[in-house]
Order: C-alpha cells, then sequence, then structure tokens
C-alpha cells in the first residue's frame, strides 16, 4: 500500500520490529549510566582504568545491578535491555577487540563466521536479483 | 553567486576507515565498494568545489545523551576528529566556513527550523570516511566544511518529511549566500543495515533499490514513511538513510541528475551504497 506524498504517517505506530529495540526516551534514561560509562572509553586512560579494575570503574558510574551483570557476562542483549545503546556499546566492545560483526554474531546465536556468511549469501542473493 | 554543482552520497561503516590504512581497496572483499568512488573522484577533480555542506549523524564522539540535538549547524573555524574508543585511525581536521554557517543558521531559523549552532565539534568517522574516500591522496582536505548532524541515536528522531524539509531550507539558504564560492552537498551513512539485537545483520535490498531509484526524481516517495518505519524496512541504522533525505532537499525542489550509483552487500554489518547527483 502507498500513501499519498502529502498524508502524513499513521499515528502510533505500536507494532513491534522482530529483534529491534528502539533507543526511545525510556531506554536513554533507563541505560544512561551504562551509556556515559561507555563514553568515557573515548579516552585511552579511562579504557586503561577500566581494563586495571573492572568493578571499580563500573561502580564510578553507578551502574545498576542488572548492568553490571550484563557487563560482567559481556552479554549485549542483556546490555540493550538494561538500556544501552549500540553506538556507546561498540566502545565497550572495542575493549575487548570485538567489532560489530562479532557483537553481530553474540546477538544471533551464529559464530561469527556464520554471520559473516549470512551477510555474504545476502550480497549473492541481491546480485541475482 | 555561490553555485552548488550537486552531492554525492555514501556510507561510513567504521570498517572503511581501517580498511583505507591497510590499503585494501583491491582487495576482493573492499574492491566492489571502493569501485564505486572513482566517477566520484573524477567529478570532484573537475569541479572543485571550494565547500562541503555534509549531513551526517554523530555516533557518540561530539554529542552524547546529555544533550542531544535533533538538528545542529557546525559554526567552527576547525573541525577535529578524536580517538572513538574503538581503534579507529585519527582523520584529518577540517577548516570551517563560519560566516557560510552563520548565514545558514540565520536562514535556517528565519525559515522556523530551530537549529543548535555549535562553535566547538568534534567530527566523526560517519563526515571523515566520505572525504576520505572522495579525496584519498589529499594531505589536507581540498575544501571547506560546514556540517550539520542529524540525531539518528535517541528517539524521537526527526521524520523523512522534516529532514527533507531542513534540506530544502539549506538550499534557500545557499541559494541567497553572495560568496562565490563552488558547493558541493553529501549525505552520508546507511542504507540497510542493523547492528543491534537479534535482528543484526538484517539488510533490504529491495528498499535500498527503491530508496536510490526515488532519490534523484521523487525524494518525497521514501518520505511517506514514519521513522518507525524506515527502520522496519531498512535496519535500526538504516534510518541513517535521513542524511541522505536531508543532503538531497539541499540540492533544491527541482529534479536532480543521477550520473553514477554503485552498490555492494555486505562491508561490516552494512548494504553499502555510493550515489552522485548533479544539480540540472
Amino acid at each position: 500500500m502507498t500513501r499519498a506524498p502529502d498524508t502524513p504517517p499513521p499515528p502510533g505506530d505500536t507494532a513491534p520490529i522482530f529483534g529491534t529495540h528502539l533507543f526511545d526516551g525510556c531506554a536513554a534514561v533507563r541505560g544512561y549510566a551504562l551509556n556515559a560509562m561507555c563514553f568515557s572509553f573515548n579516552e585511552a586512560a579511562n579504557r586503561e582504568a577500566f581494563l586495571a579494575d573492572e568493578n571499580a570503574y563500573c561502580q564510578r558510574y553507578g551502574l545498576n545491578s542488572e548492568q553490571l551483570a550484563a557487563v560482567r557476562a559481556r552479554n549485549v542483549l542483556a546490555m540493550i535491555e538494561a538500556g544501552g545503546n549500540i553506538y556507546y556499546l561498540a566502545k565497550l566492545a572495542g575493549i575487548f577487540g570485538l567489532n560489530v560483526q562479532d557483537v553481530g554474531a553474540q546477538q544471533t546465536g551464529m559464530s561469527v563466521d556464520e554471520f559473516k556468511a549470512m551477510l555474504l549469501a545476502q550480497g549473492r542473493k541481491a546480485g541475482e536479483d | 553567486m555561490a553555485r552548488i554543482i550537486g552531492g554525492y552520497f555514501t556510507s561510513h561503516v567504521p570498517a572503511i576507515g581501517g580498511a583505507i590504512v591497510r590499503g585494501d581497496q583491491e582487495e576482493p572483499y573492499w574492491k566492489p565498494f571502493f569501485d564505486g568512488f572513482p566517477p566520484v573522484r573524477d567529478w570532484l577533480g573537475a569541479e572543485r568545489p571550494d565547500v562541503a555542506v555534509c549531513f551526517y549523524n554523530d555516533h557518540g564522539l561530539n554529542f552524547f545523551l546529555d544533550k542531544m540535538p535533533t538538528f545542529a549547524v557546525g559554526a567552527a573555524h576547525e573541525y577535529r576528529n578524536e580517538d572513538e574508543g574503538w581503534g579507529l585511525p585519527l582523520f584529518k581536521s577540517f577548516s570551517g566556513h563560519p560566516d557560510l554557517s552563520w548565514h545558514i543558521i540565520e536562514q535556517l531559523v528565519g525559515d522556523e527550523f530551530d537549529v543548535t549552532t555549535c562553535q566547538s565539534m568534534l567530527v566523526d568517522h560517519a563526515l571523515s570516511i566520505p572525504f576520505e574516500l572522495a579525496y584519498p591522496k589529499a594531505k589536507e582536505w581540498p575544501l571547506k566544511l560546514v556540517p550539520i548532524a542529524i540525531n539518528t541515536v535517541q528517539y524521537p528522531l526527526p521524520s523523512a518529511k522534516r529532514c527533507l524539509a531542513l534540506g530544502r531550507a539549506v538550499h534557500r539558504a545557499l541559494a541567497s549566500w553572495q560568496g562565490a564560492e563552488k558547493i558541493v552537498v553529501i549525505g552520508t551513512g546507511g542504507l540497510s543495515h542493523q547492528l543491534d539485537g537479534e535482528r543484526a545483520g538484517f539488510v533490504n535490498p529491495e528498499y535500498d533499490r527503491f530508496c536510490m531509484d526515488s532519490l534523484a526524481a521523487n525524494p518525497e516517495a521514501i518520505c511517506v514513511d514514519s521513522t518507525k518505519e524506515i527502520v522496519r524496512k531498512s535496519g535500526s541504522q538504516g534510518v541513517e538513510i535521513l542524511n541522505w533525505i536531508a543532503a538531497r532537499g539541499a540540492l533544491g525542489e527541482v529534479p536532480a541528475r543521477e550520473t553514477h550509483r554503485n552498490y555492494h552487500i555486505p562491508i561490516s554489518n552494512t548494504a553499502a551504497a555510493t550515489m552522485l547527483l548533479e544539480t540540472v
């Protein structure tokens, strides 16, 4: 169905999108401490301080118990559930040498090779269309 | 009178920065993407624009959640890149064009776009990588910069329709600028991709093709969807198409001429695209 260009989108699109967590005001409030800690990792000295004493560093930013557990478990979906935003979480992942494909693999339950292969297959499929 | 020569549009995947540093442009994984750039370079080499107006989104270098502007216009003398925390190379600084920035700001606010103004503003990979791609041999950037950042991080995001209107207001501002500069417009980000959640790795070539097919002649067609619907179709970060839409708006309301297109899946998690649109 196409709408005329002047027609505003339907109000209140509340239908969920599979596997997608919009980072809205609720998430931004819930995740503020976690995201603030991740934002601090723009500075090398802060990354080193985190690696030197992870618990102390998390405490300094006031992470709640859910956020602490998610960080300790290196569990990205749990971090998102606790209000983490992927752009900031990527800085935390970077400390462990993980890139967005490693993070994608973890969230989808694939191995990194499987995740990369899945993307390559989508490229091949698009090329055939 | 200033003249808008056209615009180029490109993905800004951070990994591209790493590939450039390693010199991987000819590697099989990267070549299909980098091969999209010679036509852009040739065009820029022939036109030699003096100023770039670049629509992009910040990924947590300059802006944090403490203050998150929907639309922010840089008005600095210089724009630096800094450590983004994940091992990217440091990119070159840009010279600003504060007089033009303030003219755009005056015109935008006069046009009822109440933008945030930034006299100090770091620019991240989303802005730098498109210049690295377009000017690979430059020791310093051969043009000045006016950066315009759009919030694609924290909802509510501006609608696509609003971003197109913002771009068109920027176009009116540029059209009324009395300088003699040649201006290139740049839109960065996209196309379909998703980094977060159980749907990570999602791409949608059919929707990307629709966006690319619509951009030059009928950008309004992309703007019928809410931002949430755009996320549904193009992934959480596919919503960066908002930068493309605003940049398209800055080329004006008349149809533009598509002179080049490149599309390749995947670069990292992203359906990567490059387009060149010239003003008619």
